[in-house]
């Protein structure tokens, strides 16, 4: 299992060293550090072995989390441990992890430590339920002296349904339900799709009383076709693979494709999925890249929304790459603004809100340098960025949320829909 | 944790410093003896602070472990993170916090507080206080909270690993065991991990699977949290399943797992899958099975996903698709490169794409590469034109688009580009010779900018290989020619056969750069093999031009593309590793894990000393032997357990002489010091020249198969003693004996012999054996022509083999054994292709083992050697990692093949055997070590 953990920063220093097991020395870490990490060599490289010990390593921004082993361990979930880590450590500093917040709360992240691995074999990684315990400055003396207390969180920690502590009450029982979807597109240069594909997750947050038995159902095909007469209108979409929250009941859905749990308090991502067929792309990019004298390209770029007229999209933008000798770039749209970004290497075309079934285009005039003319310019793919509410590329929709509880009593529920753009590319 | 610089110095400025240190020091010790809480609170923030940047603060230990006691729960968990620390190295001190660990364990109230206190003494490694923590640990395992009791299965391992025999005396494995049966999921998955690393690190089975565990498991595996579920899968992969059913029941279990959030939950049932899907037999409920797994692996590659997950994801996909294909066959867009992909993802999926490429796909697979060979990471580039290649090889039909896919990167020009196009159009050339020639014209374009060595000589070769379809061939050599002398051995090698060839095909316009050539090779150059090369190309030149033709432009062996996959031995074990770091590294566990090392030497030591245990008669140093010689030895591991006496007579005439030849070779132990560093040079030679003379075949050394006093079978005639061996001579099989009369006073004639049916029909010619009657105290030696027309006996061999002989003398019949290597009964002549040697390896029902013969011998010798024994080198190839692999193959008189690939490491040779049957393993094993070692 894992020897040690410690954060590193950029330069190498460790600010977070904790042995779990007495096969790994000090040394071994400041050298890896200081080959690895403080000269960038085959940092890259997530996973190596040097004179027998296995560095694995994220990297959170400028913070580098970094397991070693001496053991065949199991890496994909040291892995997963690690970013679990990662998010732990986030939800105790407002979603930041940097430098300072380490510095600032080392007693803090050595108390987690101590929870999180035993012998360094993940055992608790539940930000909620940590939450319950471990605190910054301590917890409140009187959780500590009330056995009662005590005891259930222990039996939580340990129980069934580890994810939610008993006897919660609420005024309001609301559930929120946001989906969540990024849509990943790879256009070839010659207008062919490549790939096409949805990432989505679906995120509950739960304001509930007790312990509810909550139900999803959401247009799938291999669900609706198993409970009813297809007609057109209930024609589902079809799921490549749904991947649940720990309080969804696998061998359940295993039988009958149903989703059912019991939810975490708070916010939790309850499913995230992957859908590749029968994809909506929200945007159709046209773009010519032309060479009108030496020294001066023109770029024609020509952008159409698919999606209804009554929606909208936002924070639309374009990053349309420019070879490395742009000097500057005249640019000319009718909607939003674009402007050369140097360190982007890019003309950056943002536009606020784009209607749907909507066509607009723009126009750069890119002025060159005379250096390195020979040197080929490999073009990196256009990339887009958007949202859209209220629409899914996936067409996935929500058909009911149940919520059961002993006590029967109403509860608020929202559904909302949004889609980003993920890595949405045209090749060029 | 290192001690602090500063105190080393001794420069003013570092004394001041140092002061400034002691000072600190002094008011850290106030303010932890001082009663306030944040006062001692703020202190030990100060003294993590300094631990965790490397400084030494162990001389504040009495200091903070006087605060274990607080009621502060926070101040104590700092005060233990300080113990944990240092408790190694102040073992003395750290008896101090025993009792307060021993209270804490005990508290009523707090569970929190117990656990804590369980965890945290597990974790200080001092041998001498494990005994005082004892009884707080047995009473935390019947603890009434199942939290106390988790952290406490955990706690038995980690003092394991301190003290063993302590934990075994006192109970508690048992204990731990016990802990299966424990009524909450938690402490069952903790209690099954906890069984596995004392499992690991004590080499003996201590996590009994059989179906009742294995149902213990599973329940515990629906109930615990996603850590949990992981333990109780990785449990569940070691299993082995009686049947089908029972696997198909396990598979039903296990397969909604796949649908988990957490990838280390979705690889490992991936992992028991992939496992279990060999004892299936319904091909229907296979392939079910199978695709079950396709989306959620390919889920783990989804945009989004942490970049670290996907690049274990893919190098598991990877052995999976080779397993499996099926799991893996239409999403191979998944496998594109996205332009921000970090570099050991594209690599990475490039070789899967390879992996994935057929005819069907190819077009679209071969757009994407061709669109990467246009990228800006050097690495990424290459080895996609170099994927190209592969394809070329792989794909026959598709080989001319993959050719027109790598002319394209020929013409861009791009430096890079062209050199790894060369390098992979010399393979495709080597595949299909004479195929391609129309891009010779633009391959002749790009001499100029080959910089890389590779490249240089792949061009080379290319040229010597159509130097009658390229004009201006000489001319070009010519200049390849000129800086012959500064040029890498492998450019220089290439140079020389490429002229050698455009002297054999165009006499007139290669005459004088030959000439020249191999007068430089000769006289200038340094380089032996080149010397060497240059040597004889000289003389083949002026004894017979025509037979040199014949030689230099022979038909070479074709290049397959088998050499990217994994052997089929090595793809079992990672299968069985999916998820782990194994899988990552594709090696196997022991090779990067010290502790699986060790234990699996100590079990071949504990099967060595077993074998000497038995055998009272030995003579030498086992000691010795078994250092020297612990691979060799495990030829005799299945045989020790036989007791009767002629058998272990055999061994041990065997392992006598095994290991005085080693004495022989290996002169290290018994030769005085000053002689070894006197002949430095001569010890070396004579370390790698094993064999010093050349033989047609080996001797195998004479047996002493009846002793003397072992009685007649009718008239218990005593006093005969005969030694036997069974030789290769030539293409016959021949007995030697050596027949020795110890009697006073008779005479022992009219010898024949009968042998008793055997696997490979052996029978000798006749059974009269000539030979001169042997008078008292006389020794004669004979001969028996051996045949293999003999009748058949259906059980394959058994190790030792040996033969059962009846012997008949004017006296007496004798009976008795006489052992046989297999390398006798090799055929002598060679009857398996490479096609075949490959086919066969990657039979289903052949069995593999490694083994490794701890002898040092140069390929080349050993080629010889193995050669004139009949065990001939099919081919050469390289893994992934460069290393050389040499097919041997055989074949058995009875036409069974023997196939063995073999490594050369500096000190010892790794083999892979595959035979038809188990049983030879061990004889084959033994076969080749006699065949390396005796002469």
């Amino acid at each position: 299992m894992i020897s040690s953990l410690s954060f590193i920063n950029q330069k190498g220093e460790i600010l977070i060293y904790r042995v779990y097991k007495d096969d790994i020395s000090r040394n071994e870490i400041t050298q890896f550090c200081a080959k690895m990490i403080a000269t960038k060599e085959n940092k890259e490289f997530p996973i190596i072995n040097i004179d027998q010990t296995s560095f694995i390593h994220i990297s959170i921004k400028d913070i580098i989390i970094l397991a070693t082993t001496k053991t065949d361990v199991n890496v994909a979930m040291v892995l997963e441990f690690l970013y679990q880590l990662s998010k732990i450590c986030k939800s105790y500093f407002q979603g930041n992890l940097d430098e300072n917040c380490i510095k600032k709360s080392f007693v803090l992240i050595y108390e987690i430590l101590d929870e999180v691995l035993d012998y360094g074999i993940p055992q608790i990684a539940d930000p909620n339920l940590l939450q319950k315990f471990i605190q910054e400055g301590g917890v409140q003396q009187e959780t500590t002296i009330n056995i009662e207390k005590l005891r259930q969180l222990t039996f939580t920690l340990t129980g069934v349904v580890s994810w939610r502590p008993i006897g919660l009450y609420y005024e309001k029982n609301e559930l929120y339900l946001d989906i969540i979807e990024s849509v990943n597109l790879l256009i070839s240069a010659k207008d062919t799709v490549l790939r096409a594909e949805v990432v989505g997750s679906i995120e509950l947050k739960s304001k509930l009383t007790g312990m509810p038995e909550c139900q999803i159902g959401m247009n799938d095909k291999l669900l609706m076709g198993k409970q009813q007469k297809q007609t057109k209108q209930t024609i589902g979409i079809s799921i490549d693979d749904m991947k649940f929250h720990p309080c969804v009941r696998l061998p359940k859905f295993d039988k009958d494709r149903t989703i059912t749990f019991i939810p975490p308090d708070g916010h939790c991502q309850l499913i995230s999925y992957r859908i590749s067929e029968n994809i909506n792309i929200p945007f159709k990019v046209n773009v010519f890249y032309s060479e009108i004298i030496d020294n001066k390209l023109e770029i024609r770029l020509k952008i159409k929304s698919i999606y209804d007229n009554n929606i909208y999209g936002t924070n639309v933008l374009v990053k349309v790459p420019v070879p490395k000798n742009t000097v500057n770039a005249i640019t000319a749209t009718a909607l939003g603004k674009a402007r050369y970004e140097v360190e982007e290497q890019s003309v950056i075309w943002r536009i606020k809100k784009f209607q749907g079934d909507f066509e607009t285009s723009l126009r750069c005039e890119i002025n060159l340098g005379t250096t390195n003319k020979d040197q080929v310019w490999s073009k990196p793919p256009l990339k887009m960025e958007f949202q859209i509410p209220m629409f899914t590329a996936s067409g996935l929709r929500v058909r009911f949320l149940k919520v059961m509880e002993k006590a029967g009593y109403k509860t608020n529920k929202w559904i909302r829909y949004l889609t980003k753009g993920g890595e949405y590319l045209h090749r060029l | 944790m290192s001690r602090p610089s500063a105190s080393a110095s001794t420069s003013s400025s570092s004394r001041s410093s140092r002061s400034r240190y002691g000072k600190e020091v002094k008011e850290l010790q106030d303010a932890l003896n001082q009663n306030k809480i944040e006062s001692k609170r703020d202190a030990i923030r100060k003294i993590i602070d300094a631990m965790t940047r490397g400084k030494d603060v162990s001389m504040l230990f009495p200091d903070v472990a006087k605060n274990m006691e607080t009621s502060n729960l926070e101040l104590k968990k700092l005060v233990y993170l300080y113990i944990i620390n240092y408790a190694k190295i102040m073992p003395d001190l750290a008896v101090m916090a025993v009792n307060s660990f021993r209270k804490d364990a005990r508290d009523k109230t707090n569970p929190f507080l117990r656990a804590l206190a369980i965890r945290t003494m597990g974790c200080i490694r001092v041998k001498l206080i494990t005994e005082y923590l004892l009884d707080p640990l047995k009473e935390s395992i019947k603890d009434e909270d199942s939290y106390v009791r988790k952290t406490a299965a955990i706690c038995i391992s980690k003092l394991y690993d301190v003290s063993p025999e302590l934990i075994e005396e006192q109970g508690l494995l048992k204990l731990l065991e016990n802990l299966l049966n424990d009524g909450n999921a938690m402490v069952v998955a903790n209690a099954v991990c906890a069984l596995l690393i004392v499992q690991e690190s004590k080499g003996t089975t201590m996590l009994q699977l059989n179906p009742y565990t294995i149902q213990k498991i599973l329940t515990a595996m629906n109930e615990c949290n996603e850590w949990g579920v992981i333990y109780c899968l990785d449990a569940l992969a070691m299993y082995i399943p009686e049947d089908g059913k029972e696997a198909e029941a396990i598979l039903e279990r296990v397969s909604p797992r796949l649908n988990h959030n957490n990838p280390g939950v979705v690889l490992s049932a991936c992992k028991i899958m992939m496992k279990f899907l060999d004892y299936l037999q319904n091909p229907e409920t296979i392939r079910q099975n199978a695709l079950k797994m396709t989306a959620p692996l390919i889920s783990l590659l989804s945009l989004g996903k942490e970049p670290e997950i996907q690049y274990v994801a893919l190098k598991n996909i990877n052995l999976i698709i080779q397993k499996r294909p099926i799991i893996i066959e239409k999403d191979i867009k998944v496998f594109f490169c996205n332009f921000n992909d970090p570099i050991y993802i594209k690599l990475q999926k490039l070789e899967v794409l390879s992996k994935l490429a057929n005819n069907d796909n190819i077009q679209q697979i071969l757009h994407e590469l061709k669109e990467y060979t246009q990228e800006v990471d050097v690495e990424f580039v290459r080895k996609s034109v170099r994927t190209i290649g592969r394809c070329a090889i792989k794909l026959e039909k598709a080989a001319e688009k993959c050719v027109t896919a790598l002319w394209e990167c020929l013409k861009t020009k791009v430096n890079y580009v062209v050199m790894e196009s060369i390098i992979v159009i010399r393979d495709i050339f080597r595949k299909y010779p004479r195929k391609y020639e129309m891009i010779l014209k633009d391959l002749c374009e790009n001499l100029k900018s080959l910089e890389d060595p590779e490249a240089k000589a792949s061009m080379i070769w290319i040229i010597g290989e159509y130097v009658d379809t390229i004009e201006n061939a000489d001319s070009l050599l010519a200049n390849f020619s000129e800086n012959f002398k500064d040029e890498p051995a492998n450019v220089q090698h290439q140079i020389l056969v490429a002229v050698m060839k455009l002297f054999l095909q165009r006499p007139n316009d290669g005459k004088e750069l030959i000439h020249n050539l191999l007068k430089t090779a000769t006289i200038e150059c340094e380089n032996p093999d080149l010397r060497d090369r240059a040597y004889i190309y000289w003389r083949m030149l002026s004894t017979d031009p025509e037979l040199a033709k014949k030689i230099v432009f022979t038909e070479r062996p074709t290049i397959s593309d088998s050499s990217y996959t994994i052997e089929n031995e090595l793809l079992d074990k990672l299968i069985e590793n999916i998820g782990n770091l194994s899988s990552v590294y594709t090696k196997k566990p022991e090779s990067f894990v010290k502790k699986l090392r060790d234990v699996l030497n100590s079990k071949i030591a504990d099967k060595i000393d077993d074998v000497y245990d038995q055998d009272q008669l030995m003579e030498g140093k086992p000691e010795d032997y078994s250092d020297q010689q612990g691979g060799q030895s495990t030829v005799y591991e299945n045989n020790y357990d036989t007791s009767s006496q002629i058998q272990s007579q055999i061994q041990q005439s065997q392992i006598q002489q095994v290991s005085q030849k080693i004495d022989l070779l290996e002169l290290d132990d018994n030769q005085p010091q000053q002689q070894q560093q006197q002949q430095p040079q001569i010890q070396t030679q004579i370390q790698t020249q094993i064999p010093t003379q050349s033989i047609q075949n080996i001797r195998i050394p004479f047996a002493e198969v009846l002793t003397a006093n072992t009685p007649g079978s009718q008239t218990q005639v005593q006093g005969l003693s005969i030694e036997t061996a069974f030789q290769k001579n030539g293409d016959k099989i021949v007995l030697d004996l050596k027949i020795t009369n110890k009697t006073q006073d008779k005479t022992f004639s009219d010898f024949g012999i009968k042998f008793n049916k055997n696997p490979f029909k052996l029978q000798p010619d006749t059974i009269e054996i000539q030979c001169q009657p042997v008078f008292p105290g006389q020794t004669q030696i004979a001969q028996s022509l051996i045949n293999t027309n003999g009748p058949a006996f259906e059980e394959p061999p058994q190790m030792p083999y040996k033969i059962q002989v009846a012997l008949k003398t004017n006296l007496d019949v004798f009976y008795f054994f006489i052992p046989m290597s297999l390398s006798v009964l090799f055929s002598s002549t060679a009857s398996i292709t490479q096609q075949k040697f490959i086919e066969l390896s990657q039979a289903q029902n052949i069995a593999r083992k490694q083994e490794v013969l701890q002898i040092q011998i140069d390929p080349q010798r050993m080629k010889e050697r193995l050669e004139r024994n009949y065990f001939f080198l099919i081919g050469v190839r390289k893994d992934e990692r460069g290393v050389e692999l040499l097919s041997y193959a055989a074949s058995l008189v009875n036409g069974m093949p023997l196939l063995v690939n073999v490594i050369h490491t500096p000190t010892a040779i790794n083999l892979q055997l595959q035979v038809p049957h188990p049983t030879l393993m061990p004889l084959l094993y033994q076969a080749i070590g006699f065949i390396l070692t005796l002469n």
